[in-house]
């Protein structure tokens, strides 16, 4: 692992000058990058997220995507500390097997989002440091979107961009999805073909204006029959 | 592996001597208000989420129902607020059952503080005003605990409580923070955007408000403190609390707002230029 001296907390490199001794502390936390994103349609969920694991100035990986598949109709996706990412999405696992041997049904979107948020402030005070985003279909088959704080925090939402180029994409799906900061302009409904290709041109902009977001995109489309994927390269300098 | 199921029971505060440093910030920052009227208790607040420079959401909900005659408004952080308006939401739903009578809003502002207590001088941040309506002469239970010798609770409220009595039951108005505050007025205002709340609350509070006036004044307040305050803003939510029970307004848009404003203010210009008789000069 590179030498936590040099990074900030959030992984940026610190400036090369001395400005006196600074005492150094093991961080147990390291900032892995990504880019995660959901969009809920009328009777469809998109959760989306590039591919790539940096730390610092260096790539990992550059096919470690971001989304896990939970049930038939719900897919998180996560981003933040990789570490934590993979602990969370096990102790999640583990409990929805377990609600389903006790309870005899698999959980809904809805419950596994409250679960979830049990699950963060558990650890109020040694938090996951990992951003979440939930996108599934509800019981009533339409489409929901989830987002968390690291803590727990969390609300339904239409549409949400979360990571390290989440500043970024929000405003531009403020726009584009929830038609804000227009006038005069007709709020249609979003169709999924629409969605799916609002989503690749989103992170493709994101690609090029944050370094951590890039080499592939790999989309998940969630319906009443099912989840597809797709995976669509990004930049990957 | 002990995996924690239930929050409140299995939650212990650290006693680490070395806190580990977040690497990121909390939803923080707000503008809440609630104050009691002749026709009940009014709570507003505002609907904007921030974390550091971010806003994380212009779109939560920070008046929550608790019960069908009380609301919580909530300030400080988003997750710890959340949470513990659900386990209190658990306790006075226990209650409930147990004793087969509603926990009064002295009861419930007394429970949540002690709940808080363990976790004081930790960095959990709620500020909770619960708004509310007592029914019945059956919830004396605060004037009767206060009149306790042996009690060991020794507390200023209990004084401000006990004055009121026997009028016990009607609308009550409490702050309660994970400080260890608990206080009980007829106007509070909470967050990073009370001070300008309480600038227009302290000026247009009067005690012959119509309904629709305190309306007004509450959506008057929250928007002259999130123009003002970076930390508020987007949206305000207005609850209305009677002996029926809570009632909500409809979300309002503060942009609509700020215009209505800005119309008002050029109608106030165009009255002064016509009145003075002010001519382009030329």
């Amino acid at each position: 692992m590179i030498s936590s001296q040099s990074f900030g907390e959030s992984g940026k490199m610190k400036e090369y000058h001395y400005s006196g001794p600074v005492e150094q502390r093991f961080s147990p936390y390291s900032f892995n990058g990504g880019t995660v994103l959901a969009v809920a349609g009328e009777d469809f969920a998109i959760v989306a997220s590039d591919t790539r694991l940096s730390e610092g100035y260096s790539i990992h990986s550059r096919d470690s995507p971001k989304c896990y598949k939970l049930t038939d109709t719900t897919v998180i996706g996560c981003s933040g500390f990789h570490g934590d990412c993979l602990t969370l999405t096990k102790i999640i696992d583990a409990r929805l097997k377990t609600y389903k041997h006790s309870n005899n049904k698999t959980m809904t979107s809805g419950a596994i989002a409250a679960m979830l948020s049990t699950i963060l402030y558990g650890r109020r005070f040694f938090p996951y440091y990992v951003y979440n985003i939930i996108g599934g279909l509800d019981e009533h088959g339409k489409g929901a979107v989830y987002s968390f704080d690291p803590v727990g925090s969390y609300q339904r939402d239409t549409y949400k961009a979360g990571g390290s180029a989440s500043a970024m994409l929000q405003p531009l799906l403020d726009n584009q999805i929830g038609f804000k900061n227009m006038e005069g302009v007709e709020h249609v409904p979003l169709t999924q073909d629409k969605a799916v290709q609002l989503v690749k041109d989103v992170f493709i902009s994101a690609a090029e204006r944050d370094v951590y977001t890039g080499d592939a995109l790999r989309i998940c489309i969630i319906t009443k029959e099912g989840i597809k994927e797709q995976t669509i390269p990004l930049r990957k300098d | 592996m002990v995996i924690c199921f239930f929050c409140g029971r299995s939650l212990f505060p650290s006693n680490q001597s070395a806190t580990i440093r977040r690497p990121f910030p909390l939803a923080h920052g707000t503008t809440t208000l609630g104050f009691i009227f002749q026709d009940g208790v009014i709570a507003a607040a505002d609907t904007r989420a921030s974390a550091g420079g971010l806003v994380a959401s212009p779109t939560v909900n920070k008046i929550t129902p608790i019960h069908s005659h009380l609301v919580a408004t909530s300030s400080g952080s988003g997750a710890d607020c959340m949470l513990w308006e659900r386990l209190l939401t658990r306790e006075l739903r226990l209650y409930q059952l147990r004793n087969r009578r509603r926990l009064s809003i002295c009861g419930t502002a007394k429970l949540l503080s002690f709940m808080l207590h363990p976790f004081k001088g930790t960095d959990v941040c709620v500020a909770l005003t619960l708004c509310g309506w007592d029914k019945g002469a059956g919830s004396t239970d605060c004037a009767r605990r206060s009149q306790d010798s042996s009690s060991l609770m020794e507390d200023s409220s209990s004084v401000a409580v006990s004055s009121q009595g026997d009028t016990n039951s009607g609308p009550k108005l409490i702050y309660v923070c994970s400080n260890g505050a608990r206080l009980q007025g007829d106007v509070l205002s909470v967050g990073s955007g009370s001070p300008y709340a309480y600038g227009i609350l302290d000026s247009g509070l009067r005690g012959s408000l119509s309904k629709d006036e305190a309306f007004s004044l509450a959506r008057e307040a929250v928007f002259r403190a999130t123009h003002r305050d970076a930390y508020s803003g987007n949206n305000v939510d207005l609850f209305h609390i009677t002996e029926q029970g809570w009632k909500r307004r409809e979300r309002e848009e503060l942009k609509d707002e700020y215009y209505r404003d800005m119309k008002r203010k050029a109608m106030i210009v165009e009255e002064r230029k016509r009145l003075t008789g002010f001519k382009v000069p030329t």
